[in-house]
């Protein structure tokens, strides 16, 4: 650091954006913050095609007919559930303490797993009966919101499985925790992007 | 096994495309004995190819964009040629359905892999050296970018040789883009090429909005930046949020094609306009993703070289993000014509008419910069000026259309085509090549030949004039776009006009060639030893030319705008720097950018052909790569200090005269010099 | 407690200023549960009156994202959470935008335009 930048970050008063560069940790974290947004925006462009889609039935089964919403207060349920235990794995990650890290994160992996196994039954189920994505806008616009939302949550649990690897071989090192940092920040917006999935696709049916 | 690859994918019935491949092939081949004999490829792969260094990567994308602006060029002669010829009963050379890949592929390779990447290169060149950092916030990520945009050149590329292009103009509609009316793979190659490149520069997006926000100097304030960095960091705010629009909307189109979805089909409830809609959520903005760093380029071109503070910084500032914020509150002006009530298109219409404001505002605050001052009137300033009387007139064309009743009759005219040329050309060709201009000294450490930037100007400019204003002429006559041929034959003298300013162009893209390749050999002779040719004001001047990999020795500790301007009446701008040196850690080069581009070819391409086992290949490839490179530890190299030191000695500026804060030795020689050479 | 403040603000997700923080998720829990119930009731129930129910629908739903970017992300609008907050309100802007901007736009032209089947029967 030059003298300079010391006494910049040194002095109480001066601004945040006047201090320098930020740390790893901060760059990384808001880099990832950034992706999410962009992914959120994504969401955005499947809620528009879904809502406007959504009455394009084509003559066959509206959403108020097709959906169950026991099933999903289940799954919003499990969905919940995983991002309080994997916010408690996050805590065990900044203790480093590694076997409380691997209870709540496998927690977090079971729950997730029962969120997409429900959600597979559902897709199953609709394509069994003849109301799969071909059959209508409206089906192709639903199965792609909720089915790109399954497929986040996929990729998802296929991530925590990969950091847990890194834990288990590299340890706690800062590249390690950064990322599992990163991986706590999509956990919790997919759990945001499903209130509004399961608010406007399910409960918003008539 | 092949999906649906087969033999019959070569054009070998059509004499130009053959004629194409061929050419190309022996260049390659030409290329790639000349580097295997040479014995370059170490050096190209160590400092190139896995370089994750923001001056490499913004050097490759400009030889990327200067590639692809060749192959789109050669669609335009084409096109031009042909609508010369097709007059009245004539049939021209080109038949429709080549004749529509032709306009097509021009469409989507401009801008996407000319004006994009060439933008994208100049922020990624100057903006870690304009804000006193070492890189970027992520630069390995920016390698990944880099690679995939060339991935999806690669792809674009290959649709010529193996298959087709698409035949649905640059933005692929429905339902002409859908399975049922146009079944071969041109489509597919324009999506898969233009979602891997597209998350490419959304990743870029990422990078640099986070190197803007939360990586500059000490004492570099928001208020302190320059304002090439402001555009940058608007221009990196609409790339997040208007690609993930693109993606979106492409996955959708990709799923009906390839899985039978009905978002945007002609049966089963689909609705072709909301791809038209959301496609246009995207198109807005991304003209002004490509906008707003030229206009960037411009404000420091003319602060520069008009030797005072720019005009009106805070006004720059809130014009620049009120921009921004109005980009993404237009797009229906795209569409005024295709169903919409008054009411919907008047809000659009006065939407459109507003955003021209703060536009107005930068013009007058460049006009105000140089009023008044010694003006030097060298290449990036002819630039300039060229794109104040050109972008003006553009502009007013657009505000014009902006009215729906107008645009009901000029919809998709050839005054529609004019309009947009007139501001692309006149405002980013022309603001990429200022900064080209302005930046390459700092890059390579010499100046380009200036008497033959000056011909490339006005051969740019020249040509555009002619090759453009015969089309808005035209379009007011009532000529459409997109026409393989025409029956008003009093057309024709207007479309002959309009292909010699082509042909006036292309002599300005082979001067350019020239103008790069002399100055190369006049290096010595144009060396810059002081790393500050221009005599300019912002930070990256203060470093040597080319820079070291580390950029700053010492971060910079920033007190005001026009950083470097300050330092140098302070008299603290002289290298060697006082004081002990460290060492320093630069992040270590890897292969993964390019791996993955190789991975994702093999996805794009056989996803492109239906051939699923080897897209599985792809797929899998890539995020095997990923982990292994996600596995690593051993990611930084360590520059010992006295290297560090020694580099500093060796570029060391000339003393200074006195502490009277008058110029000193350095900088009296440079400005001597700097404007006349030729 | 004297938490360290970062140059250009602290990362999304972290909150230097609490030190229990398995807190903050139990009470995001407590919150998010009654509210994700209440959802759930409104929309088969026949107490509230039929127009207002998406309303009722579209305020919990922000209700509960609300609870989510405060307990579990530890958004907030303190100084050093400016970036992300901002860059939160930017992306809900555009967000907002390409949802309402598209339905608007989509349903004027629904209704001034003939439809699809219908456009395709008159096809030759």
């Amino acid at each position: 650091m030059s003298a300079g930048e010391q006494a910049l970050t040194g002095m109480p008063g001066v601004p945040l954006s006047l201090r320098g560069p930020a740390p790893t940790r901060v760059v990384a974290g808001f880099g990832f913050w950034l992706f999410l947004l962009s992914d959120i925006i994504i969401f955005a462009a499947l809620f528009a095609t879904y809502a406007v889609l959504s009455h394009s039935t084509a003559g066959g089964p509206s959403a108020a007919e097709l959906f169950d919403k026991k099933h999903v207060f289940l799954e919003t349920m499990c969905l919940l559930a995983s991002s309080v235990t994997c916010g408690f794995g996050s805590l065990a990650i900044q203790r480093t303490d590694a076997r409380a890290m691997y209870f709540w994160m496998g927690v977090t992996f079971l729950l997730g797993a029962c969120f997409l196994a429900m959600e597979g039954r559902e897709f199953a189920s609709m394509v069994a009966a003849g109301s799969g994505p071909s059959h209508s806008a409206f089906l192709s616009a639903f199965f792609t919101l909720v089915g790109t939302h399954g497929l986040h949550v996929t990729v998802g649990l296929v991530w925590l499985v990969v950091m847990l690897l890194q834990v288990a071989t590299l340890g706690f090192q800062p590249m390690v925790s950064r990322r599992f940092f990163c991986y706590g920040l999509f956990w919790h917006a997919l759990d945001i992007v499903w209130i509004g999935v399961f608010t406007i696709v399910y409960l918003g049916a008539k | 096994m092949f999906g649906r690859l087969t033999w019959s994918a070569i054009p070998f019935d059509q004499p130009i495309v053959m004629g194409t491949c061929a050419a190309v092939g022996v260049v390659l081949l030409v290329i790639f004995a000349l580097v295997t004999f040479k014995g370059w490829w170490p050096y190209l792969w160590r400092e190139w190819i896995t370089s994750v260094d923001h001056k490499r990567i913004g050097a490759m994308y400009m030889i990327l964009g200067l590639v692809m602006l060749v192959r789109g060029f050669s669609d335009a002669i084409m096109m031009r040629t042909q609508q010369a010829l097709a007059a009245g009963h004539a049939a021209g050379y080109l038949p429709p359905e080549h004749f529509d890949q032709i306009f097509s592929a021009h469409g989507t390779i401009m801008i996407f892999f000319v004006a994009m990447p060439f933008v994208i290169g100049l922020m990624n060149f100057a903006l870690p050296l304009q804000l006193g950092v070492r890189d970027v916030a992520f630069p390995k990520l920016n390698s990944v970018s880099f690679w995939l945009t060339a991935a999806g050149v690669l792809l674009v590329n290959l649709s010529l040789f193996v298959g087709e292009f698409a035949r649905t103009g640059w933005l692929a509609y429905p339902p002409l883009s859908e399975l049922a009316y146009s079944p071969g793979v041109g489509v597919d190659y324009y999506l898969w090429s233009l979602q891997l490149s597209g998350l490419g520069t959304l990743l870029s997006g990422i990078n640099l909005t986070t190197t803007i926000l939360k990586l500059r100097a000490p004492g570099m304030g928001y208020k302190r930046m320059p304002v090439f960095c402001w555009t940058a960091l608007a221009s990196n705010l609409l790339i997040v949020a208007a690609f993930p629009v693109l993606t979106a909307t492409f996955a959708m189109l990709l799923l009906d094609r390839y899985c039978g979805f009905h978002f945007f089909t002609n049966d089963l409830g689909g609705n072709p306009m909301m791809y038209i809609n959301l496609i246009w959520i995207w198109g807005h903005p991304e003209v002004y993703i490509l906008i707003l760093p030229a206009f960037g380029v411009f404000s420091e071109v003319v602060a520069t070289f008009s030797g005072k503070p720019l005009f009106g910084y805070r006004s720059m500032v809130l014009a620049t993000m009120a921009i921004c914020v109005l980009s993404f509150m237009v797009w229906l002006h795209h569409f005024f014509t295709m169903g919409a009530g008054a009411d919907v298109n008047g809000f659009f219409g006065i939407a459109t008419m507003i955003i021209a404001v703060p536009t107005g505002v930068k013009v007058f605050n460049w006009l105000f910069t140089l009023y008044g001052a010694r003006v030097q009137y060298n290449v990036p300033v002819y630039w300039t000026l060229g794109f104040i009387v050109t972008f003006v007139i553009g502009g007013m064309t657009g505000v014009l259309m902006a009215i729906p009743p107008a645009d009901f009759v000029l919809h998709n005219s050839l005054f529609l085509i004019a309009h947009f040329h007139n501001v692309v050309i006149g405002g980013v060709v022309f603001g990429v090549m200022a900064g080209m201009t302005y930046w390459f000294p700092k890059a390579f450490g010499f100046k380009l030949n200036e008497r033959l930037g000056k011909a490339v100007f006005w051969c740019w400019f020249i040509g555009f004039y002619l090759a453009f204003m015969p089309l808005y002429a035209l379009g007011l006559m009532g000529a459409t776009r997109r026409m393989q041929h025409y029956p008003d034959t009093h057309w024709q003298p207007l479309m002959l006009v309009a292909l010699s300013g082509a042909v006036v162009i292309l002599l300005g893209i082979v001067l350019t060639v020239i103008q790069i390749a002399v100055s190369i050999r006049q290096r010595h002779a144009n060396r810059d030893r002081s790393g500050d040719p221009w005599n300019a004001r912002t930070l990256e001047w203060s470093i040597p030319s080319p820079p070291p990999a580390w950029n700053f020795t010492r971060l910079p500790s920033v007190e005001g705008t026009d950083a470097y301007w300050h330092m140098k009446k302070e008299g603290t701008a002289q290298r060697p720097l006082p004081g002990a040196y460290v060492d320093l850690h630069l992040p270590r080069n890897s292969p993964v950018g390019v791996f993955l581009a190789f991975f994702a070819v093999t996805l794009g391409f056989a996803l492109i052909w239906r051939i699923y086992w080897l897209a599985a290949v792809g797929l899998v490839g890539a995020v095997v790569v990923a982990l292994i490179e996600s596995w690593k530890t051993d990611l930084a190299i360590r520059v010992p200090a006295p290297e560090v030191e020694a580099f500093e000695h060796a570029h060391a500026t000339a003393p200074l005269r006195g502490p009277s804060g008058s110029r000193d030795t350095v900088h009296d020689d440079v400005v001597a010099t700097s404007g006349d050479r030729s | 407690m004297d938490a360290k403040v970062e140059p250009q603000g602290e990362a999304p997700g972290v909150d230097v200023r609490r030190q229990d923080g398995a807190r903050s998720y139990l009470i995001g829990l407590l919150y998010a549960v009654p509210l994700t119930l209440a959802s759930f009731w409104a929309a088969s129930t026949s107490l509230v009156y039929p127009p207002a129910v998406p309303v009722l629908l579209a305020v919990l739903a922000i209700a509960q994202m609300g609870v989510h970017l405060a307990f579990f992300l530890h958004i907030s609008s303190a100084p050093d959470q400016a970036n992300n907050f901002l860059a939160l309100a930017f992306g809900l802007f555009i967000s907002g935008l390409v949802v309402f901007g598209s339905l608007v736009i989509m349903s004027n032209l629904n209704h001034n335009m003939m439809p699809m089947d219908a456009l395709m029967k008159m096809q030759r």
